[in-house]
């Protein structure tokens, strides 16, 4: 979304000083908190339910593969660090190293999102799905959202990517880049607390 | 500005530039017409859930008729309840701020404009699309909150249900959006020396609204994703042989359901907070502490929701808490009501249409908020929970105090939208209507609640006592409907008139009556500096030393003529074009719902027409971030 | 995400200096430290809340890190900070009375 300056394009600053977009997307990270707060409450509520009603599993402690996981959130938490140094580089000016960070970024992304499909083809294969018991559905819904964001995530990072190639990104238009770049930090600290939450907490 | 070339565009998608005709309303950004649009579809929906409620009164007139089915019955109020919350009262006060925001703090247009334009799109496709399940199998038959497990496939096997559930997403997805633009607005977008303590009420109250918008749908958007999951997908969420918890729904859903109460009320008191002030030739009594009940009702209104759900069994700590926050929420209720009347106290009452709703507002939600705080007391509830009792109190205070609020807004604003006055006769005849048969519906539902009349019950046997007062209330809804009718008369009438409304009929305060009426596209031809709070009355005004009111001599009022003469004159005002975007982005949304719902009939065709939908919707997205705001 | 800036004017720059890259690796070794944690504590035999405590104690650190730092409300203007805050307290204290209540139902 755009900054209108409904006044002509020459509006020197906001009331507050702060920018449109960038206000607008502090807030929708806020709202989106009572989101992933939703669906990781869900997983929370029905945490343990299965075993204790004795209905069949797999039950978490049977799939989970706890190295594997950890790969994969260790790679989503190194393309927070390749986004904020495409964001430095486009603050200095720098379109270049902008575009060898965000293609690192998406790509980043696209290992943890072709990592989820594996963990999620092999829990099938043990048989869990979401049909099977309340852990397959509350586990597949959650982390499927969350992996629905990063694939918008990807898609507004290749799209800046595109658009920096094309001289469309430049450093007065770092504004973007930060605002995909909050998107994407936030994708990521919503895993810390699934990787945490979901996997690691007994 | 660099743009692209108009050739590079396909045709059907070329920057639009009419604003007038269709092309100009379906394109538009202006967010005085898309208040005009939210307020003229709000009000088809009102006529439609009225309609609904009138069948439903029908039935209910004698014991034992058969007017209706009960299945008919139970699509019928589901429909009449989804409709009033989601499709009439919500987007009645989008309308309202839609419209006046953006005049009230001094501003050109909202933060986002093509954005606003995407939330009534999405609006409009969402209420279209609940309404579209007559045409397929019948409307939705389990209540307006949806309890699981009603909802699975195994008790609703129609598709009733997942027409609800996703037209509620978009619905939802429609206030996320206006509520973020919203908030960025009334923060960034105010005129210089507007702070925030000297911005109308009605403005705070639509960032209170907004506020508790963005947070209060998520929840509602993830339960209603279990719901369509467990529908579409298989999913075990609310499936109880699995282990699913129907108390999982209440919980998200009441987490919303009661913040959407006060989505629902606010506005209505924030346009009263403006009436009563000019009805009275006064300022608001205690402008702060009315502010500052509005916030904090916005954050309490976070702290009461499990008071829905007493006969539960939460267990004695949970309901003992939620009892005590839902009775101290009644606080700053109160403290708004002796505000109003403190305004009124003194002052020259002027009894004109707005006038009159806005003092019905108070009396009718007085009696609401009474009824209300009896539903805290939880033993009571249990004997209330779902008797007449409850439906009685939410009328009090959706009916008695939203809509007579939003009409008393309608007449107080028609002059500035429309620069016509509505015939304040024919006002009065409306209010005195509406009020005698509001109450004569309404009110008789607490007696027969308290004897034991269940809601939702198609029908009731005879010698229960009860079918006296239900034959008041059906004659009560009859005249709601006269009273509606009388006002669609007026509104006739007068846009068949030709005699223009003064320039400031009502001796406002609000910045809004500094521009003409109706407002030029730009607003205001000058962006006014601000000085103090109710800008535009100390423009007319200054004070004697007993601190009587004086007229300036030097006050000139913006006429409408002098505002087209700056206009010829004001090519500086940049305003930003229309767009097709949001409409396109819109489109691809019930395009994905349809898709989902055909996949277990027609298989590949639904995942087709989900995958056509989702290019549609990439198609609007990305037109939109490509375009420029404004052609140069 | 729109392509071209529509405001001529500079930008008003609340934020003060903006970390280097060299804060930005830190904080990355940082976080790929709290992770390691978080994973062997996951694995060792103490009793269950030692480990869950330490483990949410990593999480809030790493959670903390990236907000602070690569999202830069430490060094951004409050009202930022107010928005996401809140949103998160919110969510974090409402599903926490819904959790309680729920459990206490359900043992």
């Amino acid at each position: 979304m755009a900054v209108h300056t409904t006044t002509g394009g020459h509006e020197a600053t906001t009331s507050t000083g702060l920018d449109n977009r960038k206000l607008f997307m502090w807030l929708f990270l806020g709202s989106d908190c009572l989101f992933f707060g939703s669906l990781i409450a869900t997983y929370l509520m029905y945490r343990g339910r299965d075993e204790a009603l004795g209905k069949p599993g797999p039950h978490p402690a049977e799939v989970f593969d706890i190295p594997y996981t950890s790969a994969s959130s260790f790679i989503l938490l190194m393309s927070s660090l390749t986004m904020v140094l495409a964001l430095s580089a486009i603050q200095r000016g720098d379109v270049r190293r902008l575009r060898i960070w965000l293609l690192a970024t998406s790509l980043l992304g696209l290992t943890f999102l072709g990592g989820q499909a594996y963990e999620f083809t092999a829990f099938v294969h043990e048989g869990l799905t979401l049909r099977t018991n309340l852990f397959g559905s509350s586990f597949f819904v959650l982390t499927g959202f969350h992996g629905a964001h990063v694939a918008v995530g990807v898609l507004m990072l290749l799209s800046i990517t595109v658009l920096a190639s094309q001289g469309r990104i430049r450093q007065q238009d770092s504004m973007t880049v930060e605002l995909a770049g909050l998107y994407w930090h936030f994708v990521d600290i919503v895993w810390i607390l699934i990787f945490a939450l979901i996997y690691l907490l007994p | 500005m660099a743009t692209i070339p108009q050739a590079a565009v396909p045709g059907f998608l070329r920057r639009p530039t009419a604003t007038q005709g269709f092309v100009g309303w379906v394109t538009t950004i202006d967010h005085k017409k898309i208040g005009a649009l939210y307020g003229v579809t709000a009000f088809i929906f009102f006529i439609l859930g009225g309609v609904e409620a009138l069948l439903i009164r029908l039935q209910l007139a004698q014991p034992n008729l058969d007017v209706l089915t009960a299945d008919r019955y139970n699509q019928l109020f589901t429909m009449h309840g989804t409709t009033m919350v989601f499709l009439v009262v919500m987007p009645m006060s989008s309308a309202f701020m839609n419209f006046l925001l953006p005049l009230q703090i001094g501003a050109r247009d909202v933060a986002f404009p093509r954005l606003n334009a995407l939330s009534y799109w999405v609006f409009l496709f969402g209420g279209l699309f609940l309404y579209s399940s007559l045409f397929f199998g019948g409307a939705p038959n389990q209540g307006w909150y949806g309890y699981a497990p009603l909802t699975t496939k195994l008790y609703t096997p129609g598709h009733g249900v997942d027409f609800w559930a996703l037209s509620l997403q978009m619905l939802g997805i429609a206030s996320l959006a206006s509520s973020f633009n919203f908030i960025v607005t009334a923060l960034n977008m105010r005129a210089p020396g507007m702070t925030l303590l000297r911005m109308p009420v009605f403005s705070w109250m639509t960032i209170v609204v907004s506020f508790l918008l963005i947070t209060a749908v998520p929840p509602i958007s993830v339960a209603l994703f279990e719901v369509s999951f467990d529908r579409f997908f298989g999913t075990n969420f609310f499936n109880v042989a699995k282990g699913g918890d129907p108390i999982l729904w209440q919980h998200l859903f009441w987490l919303f359901g009661h913040p959407e109460v006060y989505i629902l009320i606010l506005p209505a008191m924030g346009i009263v907070s403006e009436i009563l002030p000019a009805m009275s030739g006064k300022p608001l009594f205690g402008y702060a502490v009315v502010v500052f009940s509005g916030v904090a009702i916005g954050f309490m209104g976070w702290g009461v929701w499990a008071h829905h759900m007493f006969v539960v069994g939460l267990g004695p700590a949970a309901n003992a808490a939620f009892a005590t926050s839902t009775m101290l929420i009644a606080v700053p209720t109160g403290v708004k009501i002796f505000n109003w009347i403190g305004t009124m106290w003194g002052g020259q009452l002027r009894f004109a249409a707005p006038a009159k709703f806005a003092i019905g507002f108070v009396a009718m939600f007085i009696i609401g908020g009474l009824s209300g705080v009896t539903h805290a007391v939880a033993p009571a509830d249990t004997q209330q929970n779902d008797t007449y009792y409850i439906i009685a109190h939410f009328h009090y205070v959706l009916f008695g105090g939203a809509i007579f609020g939003l009409f008393g807004g309608i007449y107080y604003w028609w002059p500035k939208f429309t620069g016509k006055m509505l015939n304040e006769g024919i006002g009065t005849l409306h209010f005195w209507l509406l009020l005698i048969g509001f109450n004569l519906t309404f009110g008789p539902m607490h007696v027969v609640g308290l004897n034991g009349q269940l809601r939702r019950t198609f029908t009731y046997a005879e010698g229960t006592g009860w079918d006296t007062w239900n034959l008041v209330e059906t004659i009560g809804a009859f005249v709601i409907a006269v009273a509606v009718l009388a006002f669609i008369y007026n509104v006739i009438i007068t846009m068949r008139s030709r005699v223009r409304a003064p320039h400031d009929p009502w001796d406002a305060r609000t910045l809004e009556w500094l521009t003409a009426s109706p407002p030029p596209e730009h607003n205001f031809d000058e962006i006014p500096v601000v000085h103090a709070r109710d800008e535009f009355w100390h423009r007319k005004y200054s004070e004697d030393e007993s601190g009587r009111a004086v007229p300036r001599p030097d006050y000139q009022p913006q006429t409408a003529a002098v505002v087209q003469h700056a206009h010829g004159s004001g090519h500086g005002i940049h305003m930003p074009s229309p767009s097709y975007f949001p409409l396109v982005t819109a489109l691809g949304l019930p395009i994905m719902a349809s898709g989902l719902m055909m996949k277990d009939s027609y298989g590949y065709a639904g995942w087709g027409t989900i995958a056509v939908g989702a290019v549609v919707l990439l198609t609007g997205i990305y037109g939109w971030c490509l375009e420029p705001v404004a052609e140069e | 995400m729109s392509t071209r800036h529509e405001q001529a004017a500079p930008e008003v720059h609340q934020e003060h200096a903006h970390p280097g890259p060299r804060t930005y690796v830190e904080i990355a070794v940082a976080l790929a430290v709290l992770t390691t944690l978080e994973v062997i504590l996951s694995y060792i035999n103490v009793n269950d809340f030692a480990r869950g405590l330490g483990i949410m104690i990593c999480m809030t650190l790493k959670f903390a890190l990236v907000v602070m730092w690569f999202m830069h409300l430490r060094f951004d203007n409050r009202l930022f900070t107010v928005m996401f805050v809140g949103g998160l307290t919110l969510a974090v204290a409402v599903f926490i009375a819904v959790l309680s209540i729920q459990r206490a139902i359900f043992a």
